[in-house]
This record gives structure tokens, C-alpha cells and sequence, in this order.
């Protein structure tokens, strides 16, 4: 890529980070008094200033600025209105776009997005609906099977995120294992994958894992002895279950939420391979903004708007359980 | 008559964990508005009657008998008996009141109902302000009260207590210990109390079970168990002990440590070997000339209360209790009163020191 237009300051801010690093360290072993403890927190900080500091400021450092590098609020107008470079390139050429028929507000971005959270939503319910019994049958210590579950969980987690998508393909394709087998058992083929049951599937499929175990992480660790005490008061399996089991598991709950919802939103890859032609979601959409339109402005602009609505939604997440394990995740 | 006041009864149970017996073939009786403790060490199969009890476990053989009721395969909220949990087990994501209203909740009580029935209880555990609290807020003698209140406010015919008191200081225990017997005749509602702690059991009961390796060593009054012991384990277990191998020489005579001594047991076959059991506390140090025994003092503690002195008479170390204390090393007499020698059949354990 000859068009990485990194502005140099970001560079000194790393390089003096590193700087200071090595003159620690230099320092330490010149005075000979041996390495304080606080010093071995160094490492894990400078990779965080690197890795995740950095990049944050320069993804809002370019939301903010124009090429030239001039502050300017264009990439978030941009945003809101996708064809608006367009009409300005036709204005510039003395077109009126208006008269072209093409004066109105490009949506493309803001419907992407929306279509991102909203798949997201769906994605994070039916995991939720699906994880939770699973949660419950895994971590019932009467079910000898549970362990064996766990593992069965974890398996496919060995494998590879793009592979393990790819060979939903195999699976759903028009000439694929599915169709073959209906075909074979007379029910004729069915349109299974490019559209958004197939990417909702996928994403379930991947993220599942994530809800399950903080799930069983705190159904597990939940003391057996409250619902014996909730069954000497009176209340059968049901009751026990809503009244005591379920509302104690709530941080692992909130916390599962939190692990699926976030990739959720910024799935990418997932639609490309099983979705159609309607089903782009915003992480898609940024890597194209980046990489084939070369707009990184308008690419961190958009990074940014989805940055902050998933604070938020994690933030009313925090509202809900405000001491829960979810909220410790920001 | 005799019969109706049996309240529940346990036939014949057994209880096997992957082939491992706790529980062999235990036969008992609750008697309405009845203090029993089932003590024993841990491990002895207390915790597992209990549950069996409580509908938490179901035995592998053997029947519970309620109120004339066979409750065997009865889940616990079919029970009319309630628990207070080791460690309490309160509900963490409900505040004081809600927990204690909880059972009541389950119930279908009207409202007005479950608060005057809850602050009832609050007052009857002297937590009457703390409603609103968060459970782990509370100290574990508040959380201790709140425990009992859960369960009490359901208005069991018994209440199952497990060890209830394992987790409090000293103090506090004691206080509870009061606390719960005031509790227990004021209300008149049977309880059945798991513990290991002797003095506990000594304290409170009116009925104690001891229990060793899953089966019931014996029953009965605190004072008999205390007194007449029916082996050396139960001795050892309630109380501080000597026990000895004796020999009978015939009815109300019993040799040991090379004398003759007047007892008040009879029965056993003349020239039988026994155990005997005196406790510290029945020892009297008397002159060295006209004790039964003669000794030296070996070690001196102070207790508190009384000096324990270990002195060897008659090659046997002898535990004893007294106000006064003889100095270490000095000679002294031993006498023991007829009424204070117990005589036990020999177990196959040898018995201690």
C-alpha cells in the first residue's frame, strides 16, 4: 500500500513510549538496585499504548480531519449522506444534481448500520435462547454428560474462524450436502444460503460459544445449596429456576450478551460468504470503505459512529446490572 | 397415645453413595415439639439423615414415616419442614426482607399478610430494622437469624437445623445456643439439630442420637448419654474421659490398675473383661496414704475454671479435674466413688492412652 498516509506524530507517540521503556530499563540495571515490580507492568502498557492507544487516536484523528489534513466534520456528513462526494464532484463540474435526479440522500450507510445492530439483535436473542439451556444442561451436576458438552463446545473453536464459515457453504449451497440429501429424499432443493437466515446462521453458529460459557461459568459456580433452600421454601423445579436459579445467573447472562452483541455488530466476512446481495453489515462496509475506496476519513468516521453506539449499548447494559461482569468489560 | 406422638419416623434407611454405605439401617423416632441433635463425628452420616429428612436425598432403602404419612419420594416443597442451611444459604440477590418472605412469596400470601408475618419474624430474631439490608451486608450471626426466620416464618411442624452454629465465634455461639432452645419452647415446633459439637448437643437437646460410621451408636437423654455411655467411643466423643481395661470380678466389683473397686453396675459374667470409664471431674485427689490409687502428678494446666492434671497411678495416665492444684511431681492419692465408675462392654478399638 503506497497511499499509507500515517501522520508522523503518531509514530514519535510510540517511539517515545518505547523510548521511555528502554531508559527505564537502562536506568534499573545502571543503578543495580534490581527490578522494581511495578517495572514488569511496562511491557503490558507500552503494547497498549501501541496497539490500542494510538490506533484509537488516530481513527478519531482521521474521523476529523480531510485528506489534506485539515479539521473537518465532512466524513461524518458523509456518513449520514452517502452520495454527498458524489454531488459535490458534480458541482464542482458545473452539474446541478438535483436536476440529474440525483439530489437525494444516499443511505446506504445509515441502512447498513442499522441492518448490523438489528441482525446483531437477532443474533444475540437466539443465541441467548439457544445458549442458556445449554448453559443449564452443562453445568447440572447430575448430568454426567456436561463435561463432555464443554468440550464438544470448544472443538470447533480449534478451527478457524473463515474455514469454519466456509464450511457452512458446503452445507447450505444449491448443489451442497443439504440440497443433495433433500434431492435424494424427494423434497427437491431449497434456497438455503445468500440471504439473511443463512448470515444470521453463521453468526449464531460462531458466536454461540461466547454466550454459553460466561453462562456456565456463573450457573457452575452457583451454590447448589440456594435452590435446595428454595425447594425447602416451598417453591418446585419451575420456581426454583425463575425465582432463584436464573436471577442469580444474571452477570453471566449480561456478560454473554456483551461478548456476542459487540462482534455481532462488526461482523464482516460472514455476509460476504453466505449473505446475498442485500445483506452487507457495517464491518463489511468499513473494510470497503478502507480498503477499496481508499477512504480511511470516511472509514474512521464510520468506525467511530459504531465505536460509540456500542458504548452505549453497553452502557445500558450497565444499568441493568450494575455490578454484573458484563460492565467490567468497558 | 404413645404412638401419635411420634411425629416422624425413619424405617429401616439406608443410604448408599456409588456403593459406599453412610447410612446403615437406622431406626428412629421424633417425638412432637422434641429437641433431638443427631451428633456424631463428621462423616458419621448426621448431614445425610437430615437431608433424607428434608426430601434432598432419597434413600436407598428404608421409609420416612410423617405424621403417620410415608413421605420417602415426597419432594422437599411437598414437605411440611423446613431447613436452615450450613452456612445459611441466603438468596444474594434479595434483600433481608425478600429472602425471609420468599416461602410465603411461594405461597400465594396476600401482601399485607407476608409483611406483618416478615416483621413478626424480624422482631423475633431482633433484626427488626434491617428489612431493607442486602444479605451480605450482614454479619454471620445476623445472617445466622435471618437463616431461621426464612424458615421459621413458614410455620414448620420441624425445623431441620445443620450445623447452624459451625460458622459463629464462641461467644455468639453460645448465645444462639440459648437463643435457639428459648426459640424452640416458645414456638413448640420440633427441631432436629445436625452437629459435632458435644457441648452443643449437652446444651440443647432433649434427645441426643449419636452416630458413628452411618449407623446409631445410642439415644437418648444428654444426662444418661453423659453418664452411662454405651462404649468407649460414645465416652471419648461426649465429654473428656478415662477409660481403662478393666476386668469384672463379679456383680458391683471391678479390678483395674491392680485393685478392686466398688461399682454399682451388674450384669456381666464374672471375670469378664470391660471397659471402664470415670470421668475427670469424678476424680477426688485425696492424701497419698488413703486414696484408693497412689500417683504422681505428672503435668498441670490451668483451665480456667478447674486445674487438669495428668497423674499416673496404677500404670495408667488419669485425666483429672480439680480447683485445687497439686503441685508437678508430687505424690497423691486417687479416690473414685462407686457411682462413678461406669462400666461398658469392650469394644474392639482399644480405647485411649
Amino acid at each position: 500500500m503506497n497511499n499509507l498516509h500515517v501522520p508522523e506524530w503518531s509514530f514519535w507517540v510510540m517511539g517515545l513510549a518505547l523510548a521511555a521503556f528502554v531508559g527505564m530499563f537502562i536506568q534499573m540495571v545502571r543503578r543495580n538496585k534490581g527490578i522494581r515490580r511495578s517495572f514488569y507492568a511496562w511491557p503490558y502498557t507500552l503494547w497498549m499504548i501501541i496497539s490500542t492507544v494510538v490506533p484509537l487516536i488516530l481513527i478519531a484523528y482521521y474521523a476529523l480531519t480531510d485528506k489534506s489534513g485539515s479539521f473537518t466534520l465532512e466524513n461524518f456528513a458523509n456518513f449520514w449522506d452517502s452520495n454527498r462526494n458524489m454531488k459535490t464532484e458534480l458541482l464542482a463540474q458545473g452539474f446541478n444534481p438535483e436536476e440529474l435526479g440525483l439530489g437525494a440522500r444516499g443511505t446506504v450507510n445509515v441502512d447498513t448500520l442499522a441492518y448490523s445492530m438489528w441482525m446483531a439483535f437477532l443474533c444475540t436473542g437466539i443465541s441467548l435462547l439457544l445458549g442458556y439451556p445449554a448453559a443449564l444442561i452443562m453445568a447440572d451436576r447430575e448430568f454426567r454428560l456436561g463435561s463432555t458438552i464443554v468440550v464438544l463446545f470448544i472443538i470447533p473453536m480449534w478451527m478457524n474462524f473463515l474455514l469454519r464459515t466456509i464450511a457452512w457453504m458446503s452445507l447450505l449451497e444449491d448443489n451442497g450436502l443439504i440440497n443433495t440429501l433433500l434431492e435424494s429424499l424427494g423434497f427437491g432443493k431449497a434456497r438455503l444460503m445468500y440471504n439473511s437466515q443463512a448470515v444470521l446462521l453463521g453468526m449464531v453458529y460462531n458466536y454461540l460459544p461466547f454466550m454459553v460459557f460466561p453462562i456456565y461459568n456463573s450457573l457452575s459456580r452457583q451454590d447448589a445449596r440456594l435452590s435446595e433452600a428454595a425447594m425447602d421454601l416451598g417453591a418446585n423445579k419451575w420456581k426454583t429456576f425463575w425465582r432463584v436459579v436464573f436471577p442469580i445467573s444474571m452477570p453471566g447472562i449480561v456478560s454473554g450478551i456483551t461478548m456476542v452483541f459487540m462482534p455481532s455488530v462488526t461482523t464482516f466476512f460472514i455476509p460476504r460468504v453466505l449473505g446475498g446481495g442485500n445483506t452487507e453489515m457495517f464491518g463489511d462496509l468499513i473494510e470497503r470503505t478502507f480498503l477499496t475506496a481508499d477512504d480511511w476519513n470516511v472509514g474512521s468516521a464510520l468506525s467511530l459512529v459504531m465505536m460509540v453506539l456500542i458504548l452505549l449499548s453497553l452502557g445500558l447494559l450497565r444499568k441493568v446490572d450494575p455490578e454484573g461482569e458484563g460492565g467490567s468489560l468497558i | 397415645m404413645q404412638e401419635q406422638t411420634r411425629l416422624i419416623r425413619l424405617e429401616n434407611i439406608s443410604k448408599e453413595y456409588d456403593g459406599t454405605p453412610v447410612l446403615k439401617d437406622i431406626n428412629l423416632y421424633i417425638r412432637k415439639n422434641e429437641f433431638l441433635t443427631l451428633l456424631g463425628p463428621s462423616g458419621c452420616g448426621k448431614t445425610t439423615t437430615l437431608r433424607i429428612i428434608g426430601g434432598f436425598e432419597q434413600p436407598t432403602a428404608g421409609r420416612v414415616i410423617f405424621d403417620g404419612q410415608d413421605i420417602t419420594s415426597l419432594p422437599p416443597y411437598k414437605r411440611r419442614v423446613n431447613t436452615v442451611f450450613q452456612k445459611y444459604a441466603l438468596f444474594p440477590h434479595l434483600n433481608v426482607f425478600e429472602n425471609i418472605a420468599f416461602g410465603l412469596k411461594v405461597a400465594k400470601i396476600p401482601k399485607d399478610e407476608i409483611a406483618r408475618r416478615v416483621d413478626s419474624m424480624l422482631d423475633l430474631v431482633n433484626l427488626r430494622s434491617y428489612g431493607k439490608r442486602r444479605v451480605d451486608s450482614l454479619s454471620g450471626g445476623q445472617q445466622q437469624r435471618i437463616a431461621i426466620a426464612r424458615a421459621l416464618v413458614n410455620e414448620p411442624e420441624v425445623l431441620l437445623l445443620d450445623e447452624p452454629l459451625g460458622a459463629l465465634d464462641l461467644k455468639l455461639r453460645k448465645g444462639m445456643q440459648l437463643e435457639l432452645k428459648r426459640m424452640q419452647q416458645r414456638l413448640g415446633i420440633t427441631f432436629i439439630f445436625v452437629t459435632h459439637d458435644q457441648e452443643e448437643a449437652l446444651t440443647m437437646s432433649d434427645t441426643i442420637v449419636v452416630m458413628k460410621d452411618g449407623s446409631i451408636a445410642q439415644i437418648g437423654t444428654p444426662k444418661h448419654i453423659y453418664d452411662e455411655p454405651k462404649s468407649a467411643f460414645i465416652a471419648n466423643f461426649i465429654g473428656e474421659s478415662n477409660i481403662i481395661r478393666g476386668r469384672m470380678v463379679r456383680d458391683e466389683l471391678v479390678n483395674f490398675c491392680g485393685s478392686n473397686f466398688t461399682c454399682v453396675d451388674s450384669g456381666f459374667a464374672p471375670d469378664s473383661p470391660v471397659d471402664v470409664l470415670v470421668r475427670p471431674e469424678d476424680i477426688v485427689i485425696v492424701g497419698e496414704d488413703v486414696g484408693q490409687l497412689t500417683g504422681t502428678v505428672k503435668s498441670v494446666l490451668f483451665k480456667g475454671v478447674h486445674y487438669e492434671m495428668m497423674i499416673e497411678a496404677g500404670g495408667f495416665l488419669w485425666k483429672v479435674h480439680s480447683t485445687s492444684m497439686q503441685p508437678e511431681g508430687s505424690l497423691v492419692g486417687l479416690s473414685i466413688v462407686p457411682f462413678n465408675i461406669h462400666i461398658m462392654k469392650p469394644t474392639e478399638e482399644a480405647p485411649n492412652e
